[in-house]
């Protein structure tokens, strides 16, 4: 049995979970564990804050759905986690969080950079671990990686005293596989359950699925497609589901909630069946709960049982996976067609379109809508990382979607600042994917110190940043609900092509629609990463809206246009 | 209708469990109405009761989100037929005159005297919740000096092993 020091331990493990990268900030606390890293056949990305390094290990997750692993050092390195694992925590995002802690004699003193780390994360971690001795570590980090991953996944911290990071210790891989695995078996849907819910979809004339990350995470994108074709039932997505299924499939009707299509809360607010697969009822999702799909029974698959009846109380709650439910649904339900409600899914659609921004012509004018819909056409099948604010939603609306995890986005915690690092960690994981960040000139001035991160790692990131000179969406509240009053609302940004050129990188600048295929193709040209600022519209909003607390179908829409389009503009 | 419900679980033996149930409930706004913790028969593994005022609804989400952490072992929701019972102590303010009466009163509810001082004594009562809030209702004209409850410790009536989850 060999004997290594903790370090070496920690490395050794991570290396036998197939991790080939490491998000990370040295400090004295961790340092023991950064000099074995010098033997370890592991990449280290350094970043320039800790909190950029838990989103690029959130964005490498998404990208890949392997584990992110993240790796800091006691006290402020640690605290600077917070945010990121909670935004993990929100969105389900396996990752696996390495922090430095005192020595274990100086725990509970005060000692410098002593933090309680494992009692700040508790409640924003799947789990986490305090491990103080050399020779718990393997099993721990086995534990902490199964558990991140297993069932609905999400962050577990791991807490590394200086001394057992020091200590040898015998390493036993095998002797170190999880024990208490066995105490949460997948769970099986129940024949009586898929009986039942076959039952009610045999009755429903006018059924939704809601589908959601549930779908990715668990490797249903097939079995759900296949479904719902088999009976012809048109799919609304959460924020979190664009991706899982198909954008451009005839089912598809596009994102829900407060700033969903119109016709997809309508379609909502109208069905009698609502097939919920791997989501949650998010108050984003259902407005004023009281009148959400009034009509509609409700069948809930997840695989997080606590989920059930938490905000939406429902008809039926199959707890599995959606996978294994959709299948044992599929195998047993016979196709059918639901023309009528089909066609009049397709007379909502057609009345919503004389509305949307694609069909109003530009004038001129650069429209926030207008550049992510461009930027769609140009590169379609790139991955895109958003930011959080009206630029997050128009990405959500105007970029279709296609692939699975072709979007990454903060959806539960709507953390400003996540898309650049969050990018970053997506590129890492699929070099030759063609990545782009979609920020707000808020956002991303939360975060643009990894712009430097980004250039030491030569990584080909595209980064627009849409810029209208406010804090976007908090302005857009203000003018709808506090009477214009613009309180801290309007924002100063630095040349950010002089700023992306002072990183080394690339960078252009586009303040009409026509300079945009032009500037693109520069950007895409360019080897390492390259940026392009585009000056848009300054008070424009996102429409449709569903004020917070009102019902799906009580939306603020954009103003009927006068004259309609005449412009051409694609209207797909 | 709210009403108390009595959650069963056997956690792993290890620091910090305790932080992580009481987290969950303060989070998640479950309102506890006890929660006791001992040594369980297993070794390694502690026992505890908890119990919460919720609708079945709820009741049934506090015992999905305790399945989550990790060191539960197991977790039962306990039916109304099921067996829970409450300690107390009680020292009641009584002095000769009044102490038959108090004697008496004991009697009924099958407490026990476990210190007797000149102006007052101390009662044991173990029962259900309820017996054990009338117990004390009924000594408190006495004057109740101190006061000391276990909260619940309850047990299936019957006999299978505490298994994860909740009974279909
Ligand atoms: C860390 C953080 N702080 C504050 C907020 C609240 N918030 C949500 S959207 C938004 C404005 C975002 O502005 P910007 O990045 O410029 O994007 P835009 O809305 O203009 O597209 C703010 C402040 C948040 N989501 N995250």
């Amino acid at each position: 049995m060999p004997e290594l020091t903790g370090a070496q331990i920690l490395w050794e493990c991570l290396a036998r979970e197939g991790v080939d990268t490491v998000f990370g900030y040295p400090g004295g606390a961790i340092l023991p564990a950064y000099d074995a890293l010098v033997d370890a056949p592991i990449h280290h990305v350094l970043v320039r804050h800790e909190q950029g390094a838990c989103h690029m290990a959130d964005g490498y997750a998404r990208a890949s759905g392997r584990v992110g692993v993240v790796v800091a050092t006691s006290g402020p390195g640690a605290t600077n986690l917070v945010t990121g694992l909670a935004t993990a925590m929100l969105d389900s995002t396996p990752l696996v969080a390495i922090t430095g802690q005192v020595g274990s004699g100086l725990l509970g003193t005060d000692a410098f950079q002593e933090v309680d780390v494992t009692g700040v994360t508790l409640p924003i971690t799947k789990h986490n671990y305090l491990v103080t001795r050399a020779e718990d570590l393997a099993g721990v980090l086995r534990e902490a990686f199964a558990v991140a991953r297993g069932g609905r996944p999400g962050p577990v911290l791991v807490d590394i005293t200086k001394d057992a990071q020091q200590a040898r210790a015998a390493f036993d891989w095998d002797a170190a596989a999880p024990k208490r695995q066995h105490r949460r078996p997948t769970p099986q849907a129940s024949i009586a359950d898929l009986d039942q819910a076959l039952a009610m979809l045999a009755q429903a004339e006018r059924p939704v699925i809601l589908a959601g990350h549930g779908i990715t995470l668990g490797g249903a994108r097939d079995v759900v497609q296949r479904f719902a074709e088999s009976q012809d039932i048109p799919y609304a997505c959460t924020l979190l589901g664009l991706g899982a299924l198909p954008a451009t499939h005839e089912l598809a009707l596009g994102m829900m909630g407060m700033h969903g299509e119109a016709w997809v809360n309508q379609a909502i607010q109208e069905a009698d069946l609502l097939l919920a697969l791997g989501m949650r009822f998010d108050d984003r999702v259902t407005g004023k709960l009281s009148s959400y799909a009034p009509k509609a029974k409700k069948i809930h698959v997840d695989i997080d049982r606590s989920e059930f009846n938490k905000n939406v109380s429902v008809d039926l709650a199959i707890h599995g996976d959606v996978q294994s439910v959709v299948e044992g649904l599929l195998a047993q339900a016979t196709p059918r067609e639901r023309p009528d409600w089909r066609a009049r899914l397709r007379a909502l659609r057609g009345d919503a379109s004389v509305r949307d921004i694609q069909s109003l012509p530009d004038h001129g004018v650069l429209y926030a809508a207008h550049v992510i819909h461009d930027l769609w056409r140009l590169c379609p099948e790139a991955t895109v990382v958003t930011d959080v604010g009206q630029h997050q939603m128009w990405e959500a609306q105007y970029w279709r979607h296609e692939g699975e995890r072709s979007l990454i986005t903060s959806g539960g915690l709507g953390t400003m600042g996540f898309a650049l690092p969050a990018a970053l960690g997506a590129q890492k994981a699929r070099p030759d994917q063609e990545v782009w960040v979609v920020a707000g000139d808020g956002g991303f001035q939360m975060t643009s110190c990894e712009l430097m991160t980004a250039v030491q790692e030569g990584l080909p990131l595209r980064i627009a940043v849409i810029n209208n000179g406010f804090l976007g969406m908090v302005r857009q509240w203000q003018e709808f609900f506090y009477e214009r009053r613009y309180a801290a609302s309007p924002i100063q940004s630095p040349d950010f092509v002089k700023l992306a050129e002072a990183y080394g990188l690339t960078a252009f600048r586009v303040d009409s629609r026509g300079q945009i295929a032009e500037a693109v193709a520069k950007a895409r040209a360019v080897t390492g990463p390259s940026l392009i600022e585009f000056r848009v519209q300054q008070e424009d909003s996102v429409f449709p809206m569903v004020p917070a607390g009102a019902a799906l179908d009580e939306m603020i829409r954009r103003p009927a246009p006068s004259v309609l389009a005449e412009t051409g503009a694609d209207t797909a | 209708m709210t009403e108390s419900h009595c959650i069963l679980a056997l956690l792993d033996d290890e620091p910090g469990v305790l932080d992580r149930v009481a987290a969950l409930c303060r989070r998640r706004a479950f309102n506890i109405q006890s929660l006791t913790v001992s040594p369980a028969s297993e070794p390694g593994a502690s026992r505890m009761t908890l119990v919460v005022e919720a609708t079945e609804i709820g009741a049934r989400r506090v015992v999905a989100h305790l399945e989550k952490l990790v060191n539960v072992q197991s977790v039962d929701l306990l039916q109304s037929g099921d067996l829970a019972r409450d300690l107390c102590l009680a020292r009641v303010a009584c002095g000769p005159a009044a102490r038959p009466a108090v004697l008496q009163l004991a009697e009924v509810f099958r407490a026990r005297v476990v210190d007797l001082a000149a102006d007052s004594l101390v009662l044991e009562c173990t029962g259900n919740r309820t017996k054990v809030d009338r117990f004390i209702e009924v000594l408190r004209p006495y004057g109740l000096l101190d006061l000391g409850r276990s909260g619940a410790v309850a047990m299936a009536r019957n006999s299978e092993p505490l298994a994860l989850g909740i009974p279909a």
